[in-house]
């Protein structure tokens, strides 16, 4: 499996084609996207590590990987490019992560309405029965292009 | 390198979760520091330009916003237990209130309930003004 090339896709450039220190920091890629759908690969860095006796990643590693490939997911599934933002985020841990694997999250929309849209999205390791971790999420459609609280 | 209990039994001792964070590495790389308020535990996480998830607003990635979330829960937890045990989380609901500014961000959390082995943690950030929140989550930790 090879991550895609993002320049042709607007919503994604504007995520991961320009400049992004904290994409490139953890080095997500996107390995898979359809309507409605994202995959999006993270490899096994250093600093994300939670324990440094066993290797296991942080939760908000996952937490931060599961965000991402939502709001990849949501963004396929507007008939346009417009701003959005995370309302909630349940993530349930099955089991911890395994060290120095890479991880791979699925999120998918389940449903558009003009303001919001809720996804489901999974974890796993390639090459391991079940998934990791599972969560659901709900996205702002539409967000003005200011800071929330000062628009309020 | 500390080990992560010697780390734990430090920080719950003397109530500086300097070792703490300093033996995790994503801790680091999240650029927590602890501080006590009054008769709580309150952390704050320093900004870093890697931590910003929206290029154009300018605003934290919710990533960040649930891991700075995630860790003050856990760190509280720690602080609370009777033994010192590394709690695992089973899971966590995060509600995002307003966007995060390229500002310092802060968290204080509250136990709703220790039982034998599930802790239930609620856990607010916030940051220049504590009465507007710019999120809160619900956690569940195993202490098994």
């Amino acid at each position: 499996m090879t991550p895609m090339n993002t320049d042709n896709n607007p919503a994604l450039k504007s995520i991961f084609g320009e400049d992004h220190p904290l994409i490139s920091h953890f080095g997500m890629e996107v390995m898979e996207i359809d309507k409605g759908l994202a995959v999006v690969r993270l490899p096994y860095r250093g600093f994300m590590v939670g324990n440094p006796e066993t290797g296991v990643l942080h939760g908000g590693v996952m937490t931060t990987l599961i965000d991402s490939a939502c709001g990849i997911a949501v963004f396929t599934a507007l008939p346009r490019l417009q701003p959005i933002a995370t309302l909630d985020l349940r993530i349930d841990y099955m089991r911890p992560s395994t060290p120095h694997k890479w991880l791979m999250a699925r999120a998918k929309v389940t449903r558009v309405t003009p303001n919001v849209a809720f996804v489901v999205a999974e974890a796993w390791h390639e090459g391991e029965d079940g998934p990791v971790a599972t969560a659901a999420g709900s996205f702002m459609i539409g967000t003005k292009l200011t800071h929330r609280e000062d628009a309020a | 390198m500390i080990s992560l209990k010697d780390a734990i039994e430090r920080s719950r001792s003397n109530g500086d979760f300097t070792a703490l964070n300093d033996a995790v590495p994503y801790t680091r790389f999240l650029n927590l520091a602890a501080e006590e308020g009054e008769g709580e535990l309150i952390f704050r996480m320093g900004y870093r330009p890697e931590h910003i998830g929206n290029q154009v607003l300018r605003a934290l990635h919710g990533g960040i916003i649930g891991s700075l979330l995630e860790t003050a829960a856990l760190s509280h937890v720690i602080w609370e237990m009777e033994q010192v045990r590394v709690p695992k989380t089973i899971t966590i609901t995060i509600d995002y209130l307003r966007s995060g500014r390229p500002v310092d961000t802060f968290a204080a959390s509250r136990i709703t309930k220790m039982g034998r082995r599930v802790v239930n943690v609620h856990t607010t950030a916030w940051q220049d003004d504590r009465s507007k929140p710019i999120a809160s989550a619900i956690a569940h930790f195993l202490i098994d």
